[in-house]
């Protein structure tokens, strides 16, 4: 095949999943010249599973990147069928939006914003081979050889590395959706010395709507106020289509129990690990066999059309036994199967062989990030990909690169994740993975990361502007009730009983009465009216910080501690083999992650707490002999 | 740069004439300040570097005394670690050491790690280069040595039962995880505030009982109160004289600060007596008669047990009765002495007065018994029998504090619980309350909640 020299860009995105696109246009919108090959023009930012984004984490992540400039939430706002906010029963740091998507709108939009992004050209071709001289990439070729030269790529190829789908007994090599998979790239990995682990996970059958008997089971629809993931957006879409929730039977763990021999998962035809979130419905009745029966949701997979995502009903298994178990759930029992579920096995990188700009440490300039790192989901991809595109353009401007801590957001608690403890089952992101979750809310995102995001020049100078305001109008609003008396007056005690409320028997600051449980904000600004009505997001704020003060006072204190450990930084030349004092298991693993902080240290596996003392002493052990040297 | 606030007891373990706990850091002079009364009145914040003051530590929460205390104080950078540092010298003896560290321990300070004033002193620059090496291998040493010291020390009873409260909290953590991160499975039921109160208050009595065997100072970090009574000439002195040469008291004459009952400290077989009012024995014979009655009943009150000594050469007199009386429901071994003489004691009638009595036969005089009385002293005790015998026993600094820590947490998320705080924030103290049980067994990895996650409940699309 003859090469030709295809053109010089900044920075290369291979791939445009969930990952490559936002990577694709933040290093576009930083003034990075990017191009975007993707295997596929018509598949870019394709579901392959579920029809939805967001729910616990996952929509705090994409609120986040929202605020740091990136695409995700205004798509979604303008594509989605439903939204609904979950746990809005609970606290504040748990509420979380979700919405079901229209899958082919959702591609289309995403693609359009793409090719009206300046600086970003996007092409259809497959990458055969990473270019790399002396242990950095200098570009990339295409299977048609084409030659593309840049001074920094990011690969994000999702689950196509030597992709394999099984279903039943049936096993051959494919992308998702029997798309193309990519051998040569991962091949070229592989050579490159990238070590790499082999993944599984797998998505349910579909069904034709037309088909579905919606008598046997129960609607939910979505909110019906308007909701939206991102601070900009003011469009809200009110026609929704509910998605329908209905139930497994015992017949469908009979069916399950005599086919499991049948199962690739238990015929020892899958190797690959796959995630325990995210288990097959055969998974879920061998392991919890006493549970009668499991939920099944029913989601449109979009407005023009009728296929149904099969929610709750992941599998393996061959098509006939797939069909036998859609026979027995009550609305499916005459439903036509349009797609069969299936299992997709695939490489990813072993993480902590990346710096937590996603660069990978071996070869310069290589960054990767979404499914590739080991993660799942189009939210946990996203987010890598927006930070792999922010870091490949500053290194390109020679900006300072920028890392998100675990304090920061949802983001830096994934990445930091990954780098640092690597993960042995693709990753999810959970709230109980943050330990500043009460720091990392949904309705708190802008208020952390706009800020980023301009200095990035990611985000316009009016959304900046309007970000301050409402800064501004929050502190003042909390200021103001702090100082305000309320004294128990009859009008007082009247709004007080409304909530069910003890009355007040001596004056009181309107910050303190707020901070009783069953009062809201809404009856405080009853009692001392502000000059003119805050906007709802501010209030919110207000409440949410006036009311869990001292929650959000103890986590504060904690990220100061970890801060002080964060800011103490490791050469990079450090040889841990070289200290006599530190344990075996922790010399590895230090060696093998090259934490950049002492923090980041204590969190790798098998590093104790008498190693990082050594470490301590040892590190300022060579600031003295530089000095005195 | 800035680091917690350590305390640790540095003078040898043993018994000295005085014992020195040493604080550093930023804290160290606020926090002693808080516990510390001058007869003067003086407050240690406003007092200069360098001086060093006479008074009493008190226990904030009791307003009691706990020690007469010498307390120096040394602002930085002048000191060892180069931080603030304060030291308190107290009375020698294990017993006064440790009741100063935990009081402070309580405060707010973090027990130091082997090493780490040394550690500190050297980040802040106070040791030269040549030093470092030698402070690795001091680290390195003093930990492992100390992990294997804790390891041992670790009673199997004590990590099972908090292995039991982390496993508790964890299901609870658990499941309020999955109500949050799956909002909408029906299969798990939603963890309620009721919920939440029963589980914590659950995992915070049982805390509780921890710490009651740690504060009330029994047993391993005191003895166990034992009280030998008996009418006049029934041998009570020559008992306990053979139990302290038998067993070398290990610590004699220690002056009570409230009360000036003389104690004697005796190791019999691994169990630790503290012989309560053994002057009293010795001097009068007659405990009843020289306190006086009331203060006997006191003596009695606090004993975690009682040896009760009869003549088995005479019948049992009506005082003798009355001892029983007073010692209803008590932990007690009948000592039935002067086996040596014929024997006159109707044994039927002891027995009438008391439920399954342990009853010893000892002729104190030809020295018989004394090793029959010390079996059933320690079948007593290790085979659970006695009160005190059924708790898990907290000897350990350290853990004590980190039980503290843990009581306090768990308490404020009950009382946020109890509040109607959301479940989710309720959590937060929850998750910290198991963190900080999870310091006292050495285990604090957060993978382990993920884990029960997914082995607990059934979750995924």
């Amino acid at each position: 095949m003859p090469q030709f020299e295809a053109g010089t860009f900044d920075c290369i995105v291979i791939g445009a999943g969930h990952a490559g696109v936002e990577a694709a246009l933040a290093s576009a919108k930083m003034g990075a010249s990017t191009l975007a090959l993707t295997m596929n023009l018509d598949m870019i930012a394709f579901m392959p599973c579920n029809p939805s984004l967001g729910g616990p984490a996952k929509g705090i992540v994409v609120r986040e990147i929202d605020a740091l400039g990136g695409a995700m939430a205004k798509v979604i706002d303008k594509t989605h069928i439903q939204m609904r906010m979950l746990n809005t029963g609970k606290g504040p740091a748990v509420r979380a939006l979700r919405a079901q998507a229209d899958k082919v709108l959702y591609q289309q939009e995403m693609k359009r914003t793409l090719e009206e992004q300046e600086n970003l050209t996007l092409h259809q071709g497959v990458v055969e081979k990473l270019i790399v001289e002396d242990d950095e990439v200098k570009g990339v070729l295409t299977q048609i050889g084409a030659i593309y030269r840049a001074k920094t790529v990011i690969i994000t190829t999702g689950t196509f590395l030597r992709g394999e789908i099984i279903i039943g007994d049936l096993k051959y090599s494919s992308g998702p959706n029997n798309q193309m998979p990519s051998i040569g790239l991962a091949d070229s990995l592989r050579e490159l010395g990238l070590e790499t682990v082999r993944f599984k996970t797998g998505t349910p059958p579909r069904v034709n709507g037309k088909t579905i008997d919606y008598s046997k089971t129960e609607i939910q629809p979505g909110d019906d106020v308007p909701r939206a993931f991102s601070y900009e957006t003011t469009e809200f879409i009110m026609d929704q289509l509910p998605c329908w929730l209905t139930y497994t039977t015992p017949a469908t763990h009979e069916i399950i129990n005599e086919n499991l021999h049948l199962s690739p998962m238990y015929s020892g035809m899958i190797q690959g690990k796959g995630p325990r979130y995210c288990p097959s419905i055969e998974d879920k009745i061998v392991r919890f066999a006493d549970k009668s029966r499991h939920q099944i949701f029913l989601e449109p997979e979009g407005r023009n059309t009728k296929e149904y995502y099969v929610q709750g009903l992941s599998t393996s298994l061959p098509e006939h036994v797939q069909r036998k178990l859609l026979e027995s759930v009550p609305g499916l029992e005459k439903a036509e199967m349009m797609r069969a579920g299936y299992a997709i096995e695939y490489d990813a990188i072993v993480p902590t062989q990346l710096w937590p700009t996603l660069e990978t440490k071996k070869i310069r300039n290589l960054y990767t990030a979404g499914q590739i790192n080991g993660t799942s989901g189009y939210e946990e991809a996203a987010a890598q990909g927006i930070m792999a595109g922010i870091n490949a353009a500053s290194r390109v401007l020679g900006k300072e690169e920028v890392v998100l801590s675990r304090s920061d957001a949802y983001i830096g608690v994934l990445i930091d994740d990954l780098v640092t403890k690597g993960t042995n089952e693709p990753y999810r992101l959970l709230t109980s993975r943050a330990e500043y979750r009460l720091l990392l809310r949904h309705d708190n995102a802008d208020l952390r990361l706009t800020e980023i995001g301009y200095r990035l020049g990611m985000i316009s100078e009016e959304r900046h502007e309007a970000f301050l305001a409402k800064k501004q109008l929050i502190e003042e609003e909390i200021d103001r009730l702090r100082q305000m008396t309320i004294k128990p007056s009859e009008e007082v005690q009247e709004i007080i009983r409304e909530s069910e409320g003890a009355e007040l028997k001596e004056p009181m600051k309107a910050a303190d009465l707020l901070k009783r449980p069953e009062m809201k904000y809404s009856q405080i600004a009853r009692i001392v009216p502000p000059s003119e009505e805050k906007p709802e997001d501010v209030a919110e704020q207000v409440e949410i910080f006036i009311k869990y003060e001292g929650y959000i006072q103890k986590s504060m204190q904690q990220v100061d501690r970890m801060k002080k450990m964060e800011n103490k930084k490791i050469p990079e030349d450090i040889d841990y083999h070289a200290i006599s004092g530190l344990a075996k298991e922790a010399k590895t693993n230090l060696s093998e992650v090259r934490p950049l902080s002492i923090a980041q240290a204590s969190r790798i596996s098998g590093v104790n707490p008498a190693d990082i003392s050594i470490l301590l002493v040892y590190i300022e052990q060579g600031k003295i002999a530089k000095i005195s040297g | 740069m800035h680091y917690d606030t350590i305390a640790a007891i540095s003078t040898p373990m043993g018994e000295g004439a005085i014992a020195i706990v040493r604080l550093s850091g930023d804290e160290a002079i606020q926090l002693t300040s808080r516990i510390f009364r001058s007869p003067s009145g003086k407050n240690l914040a406003d007092e200069p570097s360098h001086t060093i003051h006479y008074g009493h530590l008190i226990d904030p929460s009791t307003e009691e005394v706990v020690e007469e205390v010498m307390v120096s104080i040394m602002r930085a950078p002048k000191t060892f670690t180069r931080e603030d540092v304060v030291e308190v010298n107290c009375h020698g003896g294990l017993v006064a050491v440790k009741r100063v560290l935990q009081l402070i321990l309580k405060e707010g300070a973090r027990l130091a790690e082997p090493g780490e004033f040394t550690k500190r002193a050297f980040l802040n620059g106070r040791i030269d280069l040549s030093q470092a090496e030698a402070v690795m291998d001091l680290i390195r040493a003093k930990t492992d040595r100390a992990m294997n010291v804790a390891l041992n020390q670790m009673d199997g009873k004590l990590s099972r039962l908090i292995g039991d409260l982390r496993q508790a909290l964890l299901e609870t953590l658990a499941q309020v995880e999955v109500n949050i991160d799956y909002p909408e499975y029906d299969d798990v039921e939603e963890v309620t505030i009721p919920l939440m109160i029963e589980k914590c208050s659950w995992v915070s009595e049982e805390i509780d009982k921890l710490l009651r065997t740690s504060s009330q100072g029994k047993i391993l970090r005191e003895g166990l109160s034992t009280v030998i009574v008996g009418r006049p000439n029934v041998g009570k002195s020559s008992l306990l004289n053979s139990l302290v040469q038998e067993n070398k008291a290990i610590v004699t004459d220690i002056a009570g600060t409230t009360r000036d009952i003389i104690e004697e400290y005796v190791n019999v077989r691994g169990v630790p007596l503290r012989l309560v009012d053994t002057a009293g024995i010795r001097e009068t014979e007659d405990i009843v008669e020289r306190i006086g009655v009331e203060r006997s009943r006191q003596v009695l009150k606090e004993a975690d047990l009682i040896l009760l000594v009869l003549n088995s050469s005479e019948e049992l007199t009506e005082e003798d009765k009355r001892l029983f009386e007073a010692t209803e429901g008590m932990d007690r071994i009948i000592v039935t002495n002067k086996t040596d003489l014929p024997r006159k004691l109707d044994f039927t009638e002891v027995e009438n007065l008391v439920e399954n009595p342990k009853i010893v036969a000892t002729s104190l005089m030809k020295e018989e018994g004394v090793d029959e009385l010390e079996e059933a002293i320690s079948k007593l005790f290790f085979e659970g029998s006695l009160e005190a015998g059924d708790l898990t026993y907290v000897s350990n600094a350290r853990h004590i504090a980190l039980l503290h820590k843990a009581h306090a947490t768990i308490q404020d998320a009950i009382a946020a619980a109890e509040a109607n705080v959301p479940v989710d924030m309720i959590q937060i103290d929850v998750t910290r309350t198991w963190e900080i049980l999870g310091e006292i067994v050495g285990d604090t990895v957060q993978e382990s909640l993920i884990n029960q996650l997914f082995s607990q409940f059934c979750l995924g699309k």
